[in-house]
């Protein structure tokens, strides 16, 4: 697609978050974007630096599924959207101006065309990580079907990255959609160290944690204290399912993990994960999908229980959607539902629709299935609901820019 | 790909469906080939990234993408095409 300017013109969001009488406001220049992408476009939050005031801009890629916008914070201006329709092929698109005017990239991610015409091709980019400041340019994808992708030119080319997407044994970790995720499987979760570029993680729903320390050149299974369904073999990879795992910018020794058989917690260089999540209460349980880290203190994070019992309905726990979150690396969890439904409300939050911004105290941010997007500017202690009537929402990140 | 816009290939009229307009701008564009394939090729020549987003790296049409000429159905990318043949690309838009 050439350049294009995104049609609608700049409004209001449907609900403002009003201030909070009291509330602490945080010594912090510059202002926040909330990066919106949702299963109908995408959507821009421009927020002022106290996290009052929201301009709800767009549709952006009105009719693309969108699964996954992020900005660079190397940079702060180069924005990346995975996008594609339910009719049309992949794509990223690429923005320098927060979405004024857009690009495509002259190479999506992709993969090898294989000479026996059984090769695979990509559905979906899901997954976009930038690297560390060290590799300016390199961005990672990770797509459905499971593939790993690299751009060393800002996301303008991508090709396909590592051995895994055609390593025989991956290939089989990999599973097929007959094995789980309901839009197919997924490569996620892509990591890489801060304090070196050569160590990546990343996660396969299905499929496991894996780990490389050689720039990707090989990668490991990190399953260590994994629990899988019962009656599977935690030893075999294909039957693991993280669903998201982050690791801690103030001690990147310290990973956490919502995964579909709970809430774990890893210290490196122990290889084993430990399951913080069966402190959780048990009429809630500790399934769930999207996982929060605070950005200076390891010990704590927030995570959204979602209802996996029986048939896993994949709504909040009994209709009462609540945030949860441990401040001392999950010994013990505190409920967070302040100014949410308190019953009836059947929404969830996806893997990559849950975040918080860097600002002290630490403002959370969630987007819903039902299209609501809701802040907390407390750290969970109180939320409001930013927006309205918005498409389901499949991922939100959010950035301080100048 | 080499020789798709070949001096002696045929100029033919291509029909771009709706979703594919953000790429040509219009519904009727011009591209150079004497097979499918080579069309294909040219047309992304003309308008980069269109191609892909009707087939996949494995050279497959992707699902809910139709291609008829002269009024039958393709399914087949090498399909040789005749001087006057018109392509018809049209999208089977469906879900919700």
């Amino acid at each position: 697609m050439p350049a294009t300017r995104a049609r609608a013109s700049p409004r209001r969001a449907p609900a403002s978050a009003p201030a909070r009488r009291g509330a602490k406001t945080p010594a912090v220049s510059g202002r926040l974007v909330l990066l919106v992408a949702t299963r109908k476009g995408a959507w821009l939050l421009h927020g002022d630096a106290r996290r009052r005031d929201w301009r709800l801009d767009g549709p952006h890629f009105l009719g693309h599924t969108v699964h996954h916008l992020k900005l660079d914070p190397r940079d702060g201006r180069t924005l990346l959207a995975a996008a594609r329709t339910g009719h049309l092929g992949p794509t990223v698109f690429r923005s320098c101006d927060f979405g004024r005017t857009w690009k495509e990239a002259a190479r999506p991610p992709a993969f090898e065309k294989a000479a026996d015409g059984n090769g695979r091709a990509v559905d979906h980019t899901f997954w976009l990580a930038p690297s560390i400041a060290a590799e300016p340019q390199v961005w990672y994808a990770g797509t459905s079907p499971q593939g790993l992708f690299r751009s060393d030119d800002g996301g303008v080319t991508w090709a396909p990255f590592s051995v895994i997407n055609d390593d025989p044994r991956y290939r089989a970790w990999f599973g097929t959609v007959q094995d789980g995720t309901p839009d197919g499987p997924k490569l996620h979760s892509i990591i890489v160290d801060p304090r070196d570029a050569r160590h990546l993680y990343f996660g396969l729903s299905g499929g496991g944690v894996h780990e490389s320390i050689d720039g990707g050149r090989s990668f490991r299974p990190l399953l260590g204290g994994l629990q899988v369904v019962e009656g599977f073999d935690a030893g075999t990879p294909t039957f693991h399912d993280p669903h998201c795992i982050r690791i801690c910018p103030s001690n990147p020794d310290r990973l956490y993990q919502q995964n579909h058989c709970g809430i774990y917690r890893i210290d490196r260089p122990s290889d084993t994960w430990v399951r913080i999540g069966a402190r959780m209460p048990k009429r809630v349980g500790d399934i769930g999908f999207p996982l929060v880290v605070h950005p200076r203190n390891h010990d704590t994070a927030w995570v959204f229980p979602m209802d996996g019992s029986d048939v896993w309905p994949r709504v909040s726990p009994g209709g009462s959607p609540a945030a949860y979150v441990t401040r001392n690396g999950g010994r013990s969890w505190q409920r967070q539902d302040a100014g949410f439904p308190q019953a009836q409300a059947w929404w969830t939050v996806k893997r990559q629709a849950m975040t918080g911004d860097a600002l002290d105290p630490v403002g959370l941010y969630l987007g819903t299935t039902q299209g609501e997007l809701w802040m907390s500017r407390d750290e969970g202690a109180r939320w409001q609901c930013m927006a309205r009537h918005l498409p389901e929402i499949y991922a939100i990140e959010v950035a301080q820019v100048e | 790909m080499p020789g798709s816009s070949d001096a002696g290939s045929t100029s033919r009229r291509v029909l771009i469906p709706s979703s594919l307009r953000s790429y040509t701008a219009s519904m009727w564009v011009q591209a150079q080939g004497d097979t499918l394939a080579e069309v294909l090729r040219d047309l992304d020549r003309r308008y980069a990234g269109l191609r892909f987003r009707m087939i996949d790296e494995q050279d497959r049409l992707r699902p809910h993408m139709r291609v008829f000429v002269r009024g039958r159905a393709v399914h087949d990318l090498r399909l040789a095409l005749d001087a006057g043949d018109e392509v018809h690309i049209v999208q089977a838009l469906s879900g919700g």
